[in-house]
């Protein structure tokens, strides 16, 4: 499995959790904290488990999600 | 705690044509995934610099500032009309109009069904949310059999109300319309699927095919009164039944 990593811009994310349900590796949580809008924002919880698919930014309704995967030698 | 990302490449970012202006939508509504699938679109055709967009009256009535192209915000309805004048105005131009279903299939059903029916070469974007999401919830034409809205409170009963429209299917009756097919947005399948929709009607506008209709069923979790992951489920297991997904004419391969 590769592994990736997602960044969130905790200010865009509206909290709908629409991406917590979409990762199959049960990575991302909400983080408990509050946003200047005043949504309770998304954050990785379990880091380590992220592989890169970006299901998670496919589905974010406010496009606050980046995707990153470790480089794999050719 | 800041993520790192060092030695690793972005599989997944905001597409170029996003400006980055935050979208004005509820949270969780499927307008904004719409946005960016449309945008990804534009920048994989590489028609940003020659594209129009076109806003409607309804939650998307400030849609001209979300892409990084020229756009027009139509009065209500009007939209398909106003694509219609930019295209025959200017050939080059690739015009894509994003109407809601109050919008496209209501006050909009002379200038949408006339539109299509001329073979417009033009993209519509037709956003089913079975209701008046701006206004706070009315009933729009698309509406289900028995759904609550502000205007059905007792569910819409077809004696009084008739029954939901399946405009794709008015249309795909046309001999002109070169593209009409429903997509969805619940899950990252239906997505995908829309994404390769969209980027297929807009290049059929390109090679100068003609007239695309793609109608998405969308969510509006703040007037269904649901979460947005109910909502997601409301479209899969009921919203589809009444709106069936799938191409329903494609003359443009
Ligand atoms: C000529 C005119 N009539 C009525 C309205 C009021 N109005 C604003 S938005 C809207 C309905 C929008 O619904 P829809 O097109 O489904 O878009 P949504 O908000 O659901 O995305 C109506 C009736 C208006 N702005 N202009
Ligand atoms: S990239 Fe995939 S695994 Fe990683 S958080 Fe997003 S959905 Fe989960
Ligand atoms: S899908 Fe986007 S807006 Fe919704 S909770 Fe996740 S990051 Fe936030
Ligand atoms: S009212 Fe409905 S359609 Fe409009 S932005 Fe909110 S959820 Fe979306
Ligand atoms: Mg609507």
């Amino acid at each position: 499995m590769p592994s990736g990593r997602v960044l969130i811009d905790e200010e865009r994310c509206k909290g709908c959790g629409l991406c917590i349900a979409a990762c199959p590796q049960k990575v991302l949580a909400f983080s408990g904290k509050i946003n200047r809008s005043g949504y309770n924002y998304v954050h990785m919880e379990h880091p380590e488990k992220c592989v890169g698919c970006a299901f998670c930014a496919m589905t974010c309704p406010d496009v606050a999600i980046e995707v990153y995967r470790e480089k794999v030698a050719a | 705690m800041p993520v790192n990302t060092e030695n690793m490449v972005k599989v997944f970012g905001r597409p170029e044509s996003l400006t980055d202006a935050r979208f004005t939508y509820c949270p969780g509504c499927h307008h904004g995934i719409l946005t960016r699938i449309i945008a990804k679109a534009i920048d994989e055709l590489g028609i940003a610099e020659r594209t129009v967009t076109i806003a409607p009256v309804g939650c998307s009535v400030f849609a001209y500032l979300w892409y990084k192209c020229d756009a027009v915000q139509a009065s209500h309805g009007r939209a398909s009309a106003v694509a219609t004048g930019l295209k025959r105005a200017n050939k080059d131009l690739i015009v894509i109009s994003y109407q809601g279903d109050g919008d496209f299939a209501s006050i909009g059903t002379a200038e949408s069904i006339h539109a299509a029916n001329r073979g417009e070469n033009i993209t519509v974007i037709f956003v089913n949310n079975q209701i008046y999401g701006m206004t706070g919830g009315e009933m729009a034409p698309t509406t289900l059999v028995g759904q609550r809205t502000t205007t059905t409170p007792d569910g819409r009963d077809p004696a009084y109300f008739g029954y939901p429209i399946r405009f794709s299917e008015l249309i795909a009756t046309l001999d002109a319309p070169v593209y009409v097919t429903r997509q969805a947005l619940y899950d990252t399948r239906r997505i995908m699927d829309a994404e390769k929709a969209i980027k297929k009607a807009i290049s059929y506008q390109v090679e100068g095919k003609g007239y695309s209709l793609v109608e998405v069923l969308s969510t509006c979790p703040t007037n269904w009164h649901m979460s947005p992951l109910e909502a997601n489920r409301h479209v899969a297991e009921v919203v589809t039944e009444a709106f069936p997904l799938g191409d329903l004419v494609d003359r443009g391969g």
